[in-house]
């Protein structure tokens, strides 16, 4: 007999409520309002009829916006708003990816520690709390110049510093969860390890780690912006809204506009993922009503 | 309470140790050879491996790091490649700096978030609720160093009101000190305000629904009596407890703010120290950053006790 047969009936899914409750959400509208133009701009950038952001122009120096240069140019003549686009590309590629890496480590570690207990439980949550003491712009720092200087290292320097939060998520909605029925039942007939946690208890704690994870990609794109505006994330000439406004922080009286857009789009993002993040919460999380 | 403080104590050891181990072989995953760039110009083989074996690089790795966490116990974190400092010379001299700035972001916050939420829990669902959430969610979302170099444009070069770097020390002329941190300090508290300004609302909700609180209604006491006199009271133990947490953060948050206002504390120190690959300064910072979030994690626990009599009573 097929264990499918014998395992208890997990609890019924509703994905269509959360799905009615999230589209009635104002927050979680907003938000993504504001984030799909910004993500579809980002993801066209190179089909786009727009200028080559790497172009320079010795005679479009620091030019204020204008009906050919909508944003203007920078200090050695490149169209800020093709650089804006393609920074986009940076901003959000670097907080997707790093929040999959915080994700991909951390629910995994999560899911072991709160579901076996013990000397596991001790070791991962000991290893949790020390990387918790290093805060997360301090540790994301030191790892990304260690690990060099680069968009890359940059999101697996914030991935790797947004892990032990995702750990201790994990870790706390698996207590909850494995002390159910069906995870006892499910137990009771058998199953191993892998398909509890994997059929069981996974799919059941999946809606908080979606809004942390949210939350987190929010973080994530200012922490990509602070680490590129050192200058340990994107390398020039790449552009990336943290190192156009490293560079415009020289040029405020010649180019005030040229700080402003950078910063209005780093902030639109992510009021963006935080208004997804609290919608999203309000739909999946009953508790949170 | 005694014991209380040495269990708090006790479990923060081996978390700090497990920070140590961190940064020590963080610096070990380094691409290159350290020796190279201690040795400068000289490349003769003989004089790098001179300089190896003087350093013990040639010692097991478990050698060095029982070296190294031994040294650090008794204060000697490494002398910084740049300036030939020991590194804890180097962070005493930062951190008043840091410490000072994040001081002040903190009264900021404080002034602001704790009042508007309050404000908040008050006006619950009406106008002023939405909009303190509203302007919370906006503090929470604005990259403090853009919001710095936004100041500096508007305040410094085009009002020309409060300078837009530097710094002097309160010990040498107070006015001037203040004048040249307020903005910088302002721009740090934004996100500990909005963090203040929800938690004090969500912690004054809760308590208003108390049925002690409906009984001082009811006994017709004045509206602001019952506001401040009796569930502030109760709500600002989270919010206390919170606040030394957050101290934290905003050590780790000045390291923007100290780069863009070109401010000498303890967050220019480790981004100066990761340009010239001092990582000495960067493991030693790293070290002390951490040993100094795990001792405000004790404080935050200590004052919860203190605070709330319930807690206190059954030690």
């Amino acid at each position: 007999m097929s264990s499918a047969v014998q395992s208890p009936a997990l609890p019924k899914k509703q994905p269509s409520r959360a799905w009615r409750s999230l589209r009635r959400n104002p927050s979680a509208i907003i938000g993504a309002l504001i984030i799909l133009p910004i993500a579809l701009l980002a993801i066209l950038a190179p089909l786009l009829p727009i200028a080559d952001p790497n172009a320079t122009s010795w005679t479009a120096i620091r030019l204020a916006p204008n009906a050919q240069y909508w944003m203007g140019t920078d200090e050695i003549g490149r169209d800020i708003f093709s650089r804006m686009i393609w920074g986009a590309r940076a901003s959000l590629l670097a907080g997707t990816i790093s929040v999959a890496i915080a994700l991909v480590t951390g629910v995994p570690l999560g899911l072991l520690a709160g579901y076996f207990g013990g000397w596991v439980d001790m070791v991962i949550s000991r290893i949790t709390e020390a990387l918790l003491a290093m805060p997360f712009l301090i540790m994301a720092i030191a790892l990304a110049a260690f690990l060099g200087p680069s968009l890359t290292n940059a999101m697996i320097a914030i991935g790797l510093s947004a892990m032990p939060i995702i750990i201790r998520l994990t870790r706390g909605q698996v207590l909850a969860v494995k002390a159910e029925d069906y995870v006892e039942g499910a137990r009771a007939v058998g199953l191993n390890h892998f398909e509890i946690m994997s059929r069981y208890i996974l799919p059941n704690i999946v809606p908080p780690i979606i809004v942390q994870a949210a939350l987190t990609i929010a973080t994530a794109i200012i922490a990509e912006a602070s680490l590129s505006f050192l200058g340990l994330g994107q390398q020039a000439p790449a552009p990336s809204w943290g190192s156009m406004l490293n560079t415009a922080k020289n040029f405020l009286s010649q180019a005030p506009t040229y700080a402003l857009f950078p910063g209005l789009a780093i902030f639109l993002v992510v009021v963006g993922f935080n208004l997804l993040g609290d919608g999203l919460r309000d739909a999946l999380d009953p508790r949170e009503h | 309470m005694h014991i209380f403080l040495a269990k708090r104590l006790l479990v923060a050891i081996p978390t700090l140790l497990l920070v140590s181990v961190f940064v020590f072989f963080l610096q070990k995953l380094l691409p290159g050879d350290p020796v190279l760039a201690l040795a400068g110009e000289e490349r003769d083989p003989a004089t790098l491996e001179a300089i190896r074996e003087q350093l013990g690089f040639n010692d097991p790795l478990i050698v060095q790091y029982l070296r190294w966490i031994g040294a650090a116990l008794t204060g000697d974190l490494g002398t910084s490649l740049r300036t030939g400092q020991p590194v804890l010379e180097l962070i005493g001299q930062k951190l008043p700096v840091t410490l000072q700035l994040a001081t002040m972001a903190l009264g900021i916050a404080f002034l602001f978030g704790v009042p508007a939420g309050i404000y908040a829990a008050v006006r619950k669902r009406r106008a002023g609720d939405y909009t303190a959430n509203f302007i919370a969610l906006t503090l929470l979302s604005v990259p403090n160093f853009w919001l710095g170099i936004m100041l500096i444009l508007l305040v410094s070069v085009n009002l020309n009101w409060l300078p837009a770097s530097g710094y002097v020390s309160p010990l040498e002329n107070f006015a001037l000190s203040m004048k040249t941190m307020i903005m910088p300090a302002l721009v740090l508290a934004t996100g500990l305000a909005a963090t203040l300004l929800r938690h004090t609302r969500s912690s004054m909700m809760g308590v208003l629904k108390s049925d002690y609180i409906r009984t001082a209604r009811a006994k017709g006491l004045a509206g602001r009596n019952v506001v401040l006199g009796h569930a502030f009271r109760n709500a600002v133990l989270p919010i206390i407890t919170l606040t030394a947490l957050l101290f934290g953060e905003l050590l780790a948050g000045a390291v923007l703010t100290e780069q863009i206002f070109t401010i000498p504390g303890f967050g220019k120190l480790i981004v100066d120290a990761v340009f010239t690959r001092d990582y000495a300064v960067v493991q030693g910072v790293v070290l002390c950053t951490a040993a100094g979030f795990i001792l405000l994690n004790i404080i935050a626990d200590v004052l919860y006790v203190l605070l709330n009599p319930r807690l206190r009573a059954q030690l």
